[in-house]
């Protein structure tokens, strides 16, 4: 879908970003510290956020380093440094069932090639930078809360029952 | 999209280019020399409020006496603790610096926000802001940046490879992560009366004193915008992260030479731009001090906006270091429990209660219907108030039986 082929520099910068989080991506699994894995995680979530900016996407763009930067990996350090803050490389981090990610994996893969080609199918991104439609933060909030509010309530609830579970997994009594 | 600063509407010529890269040139060296003279400003009044003389001997009144210190610390012995992890260790320091700089970009330190001119000045023959750059996301880019800043202090104390560090580091990430909600809470109430993220559009909705944020938003979330920017920046009395009694020296304890140079200058840089964002935000920014239809009058060209945002941070710097002066630090969990308890619930319910003024507002509804809305509104948040209240004083008795010491 980015392959236009006016945007020649953008496409360039989408070819190094991409790289640079596949890397990103391979290190936190191979890397044998836990917080050195948590790094490189945000190395690829920048990676993200860079890819959105591209697009032109600023507000999801930041919105990506507010959440998963600034909220999401400070609490996975956090819960680290609390609990198993050693330096230097750990023995036991992988987990025996880690064999069980591959289906997993490859079925979010499936889904997300589906979702993606069957909303696009053939359409490709203009060429002239002028035509490249402008979507405003006001746009992406009408949609989120006039056609797609039932699922955007429904993932609150989610998140909402996942904490609720959290308390009661944590609490004593 | 990103630029919407009106010297690169257009073709941009080498001239426009220039404009931009003296602009932050010139950013970047004053936003240094100035906490020079932060550092030397918070030593001398400090030891003004403590009845010392404070530092006098370098240059006159003392003023080099940062430079000194700095120059010092260049020459110093850059020591590496052996269990230290290396990488991260070196690398810290400018997790912490580097934000520091750049949310100063976002700040339109000046302009003229008069007559429909939207901030614009003409300088050296090219229009435009006083401001490195106004994204539409402003704002939000100030709070991202900020809350990268959290990793410089963070992995700083884990990567030292020893106990004090690592626990001023963890309270330091417990305590900024909780502090940033309410602050992104109190900002959005600004949103929501503005319209808009990018700073130069909610300084130009400023315009006159009844304007200004603090009063249109009712204090109430400049208050809690102001305690929680004063946690999130780890500064007294919210200084726990380098509670010497307690940590020796918190997170930078393993840190010397002109590492250690870095973290100090980023504390007061933030400091300098974290006051700057509340005159940008609450206080009008450039936008001068005006009642009904008197203004008070300063001519000084392009730089009349300049010198009223000066005049505003300059008050800001002299709050933070008078709190550092008076105020005792806060023992943590009422550290946790002024944050979690009290500004976030009251920083939504404010949000919220706007909100639905707003609402009203856009709907048309009379004096009476909205007099009537606030009412139903005030009683059902004190009825939220009552509950969190209540829960949460049945757990702190749960806690009292299991045994838990206050």
């Amino acid at each position: 879908m980015l392959a236009a082929s006016g945007l020649v520099a953008q496409n360039i910068a989408f070819g190094i970003v991409a790289l640079i989080m596949i890397v990103g991506a391979l290190r936190v699994v191979t890397t044998k510290n836990v917080v050195h894995a948590a790094l490189w995680l945000v190395l690829v979530l920048a990676g993200a956020a860079a890819q959105y900016l591209i697009l032109s996407a600023e507000f999801v763009a930041i919105t990506q380093v507010l959440v998963y930067i600034g909220a999401v990996t400070v609490l996975f350090l956090f819960g680290t440094m609390l609990t198993r803050a050693q330096l230097g490389r750990a023995t036991d981090l992988n987990n025996k069932n880690w064999a069980l990610g591959i289906p997993v994996a490859l079925l979010l893969l499936g889904t997300l090639v589906y979702v993606l080609i069957d909303s696009f199918h053939a359409e490709k991104l203009v060429d002239d930078p002028k035509d490249v439609p402008n979507v405003t933060t006001q746009q992406i909030s009408d949609s989120i809360f006039r056609p797609y509010l039932v699922p955007f309530w429904a993932l609150s609830f989610v998140l909402l029952a996942a904490l609720i579970g959290a308390i009661v997994l944590a609490r004593k009594d | 999209m990103f630029a919407l600063d009106p010297l690169l509407l257009g073709d941009v010529t080498w001239g426009d280019f220039a404009v931009v890269a003296v602009k932050v040139g010139v950013s970047f060296v004053v936003l240094l020399v100035a906490t020079m003279f932060m550092v030397w400003f918070e030593r001398k009044v400090i030891a003004g409020m403590q009845n010392r003389i404070g530092p006098n001997k370098a240059g006159p009144f003392g003023l080099l006496q940062t430079l000194a210190d700095g120059t010092k610390l260049f020459f110093k012995e850059d020591l590496l603790p052996e269990k230290a992890d290396r990488f991260v260790f070196r690398l810290a320091p400018f997790l912490s610096f580097v934000p520091a700089f750049l949310s100063f970009c976002i700040i339109p330190v000046g302009g003229d926000f008069t007559d429909g001119n939207a901030g614009k000045v003409r300088l050296f023959g090219h229009t435009t802001l006083l401001q490195v750059a106004d994204p539409p996301i402003g704002v939000l880019l100030g709070l991202a940046l900020s809350s990268i800043a959290v990793y410089g202090i963070m992995l700083a104390g884990w990567s030292s490879g020893s106990k004090y560090p690592l626990l001023g580091s963890v309270r330091a990430s417990a305590q900024m992560v909780s502090y940033e909600a309410a602050l992104g809470l109190s900002v959005a109430t600004i949103f929501l009366l503005a319209g808009t993220m990018s700073t130069n559009g909610i300084v130009l909705g400023q315009g006159g004193l009844r304007n200004w944020n603090i009063v249109a938003t009712g204090v109430i979330p400049f208050v809690i915008f102001m305690l929680a920017a004063t946690a999130e920046l780890n500064r007294p009395p919210f200084d726990l992260v380098e509670a010497e009694q307690e940590l020796v020296g918190g997170f930078n304890t393993e840190y010397s030479s002109i590492r250690f140079a870095l973290f100090f200058l980023a504390e007061f840089m933030n400091t300098m731009t974290m006051s700057a964002i509340i005159v940008t935000l609450f206080l009008g920014g450039p936008q001068p001090i005006s009642i009904g239809s008197w203004t008070a009058d300063v001519h000084l060209g392009p730089f009349t906006g300049t010198f009223w945002f000066l005049a505003k941070v300059l008050v800001f710097l002299y709050i933070y270091i008078w709190f550092r002066a008076t105020l005792p630090r806060l023992r943590y969990d009422q550290l946790m429990d002024l944050g979690w308890k009290l500004l976030i619930p009251v920083a939504l319910a404010w949000f919220m209660a706007l909100a639905g003024l707003k609402v009203a507002q856009n709907a048309g509804w009379g004096g009476g219907a909205q007099a009537l809305g606030m009412v139903v509104g005030a009683a059902v948040i004190l009825a939220c108030f009552g509950l969190l209240r209540m829960a949460t004083r049945v757990s702190a008795r749960v806690r009292a039986e299991e045994g838990a010491m206050f």
